[in-house]
């Protein structure tokens, strides 16, 4: 019988655009410092760690191992991954399948990125094939840009929907201590008159590029329930890839073939049919205020064509039926090897009650995704029992 | 702990200098259709995939991309691992023993000739004190060869025999990319790489790659002979380069102490039939050997020993030193230890191997090492 998975600690840097008053290596310790701390977990119980982090944006060729000071690895076993926005969900994904295993009881997930040392949109328009992409790739924005304009011609959404998710995400950050962008002030309108970066996209409609780290503590259910009093469970984890080439899936954003697969997968792992009603709380990787809306529908939380009708009402904010990123989520908070890994920290958050300012009440069930790729999906759900 | 899992297949590309016609999907898809039609399954039956590759070297962010469709990984779970192939066995591995999939896909690719060695690797130096000087992995193999070689006694002329040796060895392996019969003359006058390393001494820049995979033991069963079992693991993270010993390998001790273990071998040299261990350089292989107790007393003795091809039988395929590019030596490995304890090692078959250890290094002077032992269902 596999072991069952929770998750008992985590804890953030405070993310910023350039964190320069750390290293790597201390940025990293101070997410893992407050992660042990958190758990009430020493060092010497960690059995294995597992490590996130997209070193082409650093320019640095295993970054981890030289401030393995800082993150406690030194004599413990290891493992690195690297799968671009997915990366820290899919290190959460392995410190799962290695605990559930049996293989370790303990396992201590990090995920980091310091942006500031390097070129993230350099780094980005090498995803594209060399050949046939890369002379037409323009970093992130680009990319973003013609997934959201496929999305406009679809129908049903406009840029004041788009803006109200990035007014959504700044006010929901500014309750975040840890967030990067915090704009409680901040109105639709200025989001509409922001610079146009690549259109239909504008500069709040984008996430921001941050320097931060997070560490999560994982461990079986025996020590679990010692350990502590409201563990986050993982129930499911799933994974879906697809489009190996940007013209491979048409209506590619609205669509979104490998997220719409994963949820579904996900939901009928643990008995969920109707998400809107029984998720308490999604942290969702929306790259932009565009994506955010295609994701609603793509994880099944409204009809395709009712995106824009969600924001609309009020359902995925604070307060909502179904509110999503309370953490302000990827438009406030961006260190991309990290990114993801905040996604299930702040579920988990959300689930052992510990949120704080950004509480959602009573939570029990909580969606985490990552997103990565050009369009590839990591899903899990969290919840406070098994 | 890790007695469920099966290795069921392998596949090799020939290691190479430069294979200019082929891109990174090609060169993956050679190997995963190779697998499939060798082992007879089907795609549609495989859920879960795990490769390992390394975006400075591939110059491509999320290099695993490139090979995920030819993985078929669409839809399906492919995660990367940036560090050797052998680290995705060892999670391919868990991903089976957690239940959540049958077969797991693993595969590792190369091309060190779209770059720059030297250049690509000085990313590996900390930035502050150590890239202005112009470090790159050949130096520091260096640096560490002259520690080991003024702690150990070991001479320029014991890594020439050695070398000699796994070269010779390599000729009987047909994917093998620099093999001969080469005199320790040729070695000891071949260039100067840094301090005492030779161009002969040293891994030849390299492209190819690697598929193995992994089943449950429900699964494995219909394999028959070809299933060989994981019997053990063990892997562990060492300090940076400048904050150790370099003429030790502590990390590498204690992931084979744990490999052992759970593999129930209390005396290596004896109980192991075959060490495929990677060793890019001639001076890591009896540093190697050593950490992971497969002689006792002086490295010359067992130089000397290992080069008349006595005592175990250590990287009969040539081994990494012969050309096998980052990322995939310690992938290759697995791959020959599988083949000898399965019996189909060919030309270089070790008789009668039933047990075998594959280990793969990683990082700057081996930071990370990740043991494997095998066990084949009977022996040959």
């Amino acid at each position: 019988m596999p072991q069952k998975v929770a998750i008992i600690g985590t804890g953030q840097t405070k993310h910023a655009a350039k964190r320069t008053d750390v290293n790597i290596r201390e940025l990293v310790n101070e997410a893992v410092t407050r992660a042990l701390i958190d758990a009430e977990v020493q060092l010497d119980e960690i059995d294995a760690i597992m490590i996130g982090n997209m070193e082409p944006f650093e320019g640095f060729m295993f970054p981890e191992h030289w401030a393995v000071e800082g993150w406690g690895g030194y004599l413990k076993p290891s493992v690195k991954f690297n799968t671009g926005g997915t990366v820290g969900t899919t290190t959460i994904a392995a410190s799962y399948y290695y605990i559930a295993a049996g293989i370790y009881d303990t396992v201590l997930a990090i995920g980091f990125e310091k942006q500031s040392d390097g070129h993230t949109q350099t780094a980005i328009t090498t995803v594209g094939d060399p050949v046939w992409e890369r002379t037409m790739m323009a970093g992130a924005v680009g990319n973003f840009a013609l997934m959201a304009s496929t999305f406009i011609a679809e129908g049903g959404v406009t840029d004041e929907h788009a803006a109200k998710v990035a007014v959504k995400a700044r006010h929901n950050g500014a309750r975040n201590v840890n967030a990067h962008l915090q704009m409680p002030d901040l109105k639709v309108e200025d989001v509409m008159k922001s610079e146009l970066l690549s259109w239909p996209v504008r500069k709040l409609d984008m996430c921001p590029q941050s320097d931060g780290a997070v560490a999560v503590v994982l461990t079986a259910d025996h020590l679990a329930k010692k350990r502590c009093a409201r563990p986050a469970w993982i129930r499911a984890v799933t994974t879906a890839h697809e489009q190996q080439y940007m013209g491979d899936s048409p209506k590619r954003l609205a669509v979104m073939r490998s997220q719409t697969a994963a949820s579904r997968r996900l939901y009928k792992m643990v008995g969920i049919t109707n998400p809107r009603k029984e998720l308490d709380v999604a942290e969702i990787y929306e790259v932009a205020s565009w994506a955010e809306l295609a994701m609603y529908q793509n994880l099944g939380f409204c009809e395709p064509g009712e995106a824009g009708k969600l924001i609309d009402e009020g359902v995925t904010l604070m307060g909502g039926e179904l509110p999503v990123n309370p953490s302000g989520g990827v438009l406030c908070t961006n260190p991309i090897g990290a990114t993801a890994m905040i996604r299930v920290a702040e579920a988990a958050l959300q689930v052992m009650g510990k949120a704080g300012e950004h509480q959602v009440p009573n939570v029990k069930t909580a969606l985490a995704t990552g997103y990565g790729g050009n369009a590839w999906t990591d899903a899990m759900i969290l919840s406070a029992s098994f | 702990m890790t007695s469920g899992v099966a290795i069921v297949g392998v596949a090799q590309t020939c290691y190479e200098a430069a294979k200019d016609h082929l891109a990174y999907n090609e060169l993956v898809y050679e190997v995963v259709a190779k697998l499939l039609r060798e082992t007879g399954v089907k795609m549609a039956d495989i859920h879960s995939q795990i490769t390992a590759s390394q975006d400075m070297f591939d110059g491509k962010t999320i290099s695993s991309m490139s090979v995920n469709e030819v993985v078929g990984g669409y839809l399906k779970s492919e995660a990367k691992v940036a560090a050797d192939g052998l680290q995705a066995a060892l999670y391919g591995a868990a991903r089976i023993l957690s239940g959540s999939f049958e077969y797991t896909l693993i595969t590792a690719h190369a091309k060190e000739s779209e770059s720059r060695r030297p250049a690509v690797t000085v990313s590996m130096f900390d930035p502050f004190t150590q890239r202005p000087l112009g470090l790159h992995d050949a130096i520091s193999s260096g640096l560490q060869a002259e520690r080991y070689l003024h702690v150990s006694g070991v001479t320029e002329e014991n890594m020439a025999e050695l070398s000699r040796r796994r070269h010779l060895d390599a000729k009987k392996n047909p994917l093998a990319q620099r093999a001969g019969d080469f005199t320790t003359k040729q070695i000891l006058e071949s260039p100067q790489m840094a301090g005492p390393l030779r161009e002969m001494m040293v891994s030849p820049s390299s492209d190819g790659a690697c598929a193995v995979l992994l089943a449950s033991a429900e699964r494995a069963s219909a394999f028959g002979k070809r299933a060989v079992w994981i019997t053990g693991t063990g892997n562990c993270t060492d300090a940076y380069w400048t904050e150790r010993d370099l003429a030790e390998a502590r990390a590498l001790e204690l992931a084979a102490a744990k490999a052992y273990k759970a593999a129930g071998i209390r005396n290596p040299a004896k109980e192991l039939d075959v060490a495929e261990i990677s060793a890019r350089c001639a001076f890591e292989e009896p540093m190697y050997a050593d950490a992971l107790q497969l002689f006792d007393g002086d490295p010359r003795a067992w130089i000397r020993q290992s080069a008349k091809g006595e005592g175990i039988a250590v990287n009969p395929s040539g081994g990494a030193i012969t050309g096998n590019p980052t990322s995939v030596a310690g992938l290759t490995r697995l791959a020959e230890a599988y083949l000898q304890v399965s019996g189909q090692a060919g030309e270089h078959q070790v008789a009668g191997a039933r047990t075998a250890l594959a280990h793969a290094a990683d990082g700057i002077c081996g930071q990370g090492h990740t043991v494997v032992v095998l066990r084949g269902n009977s022996g040959n």
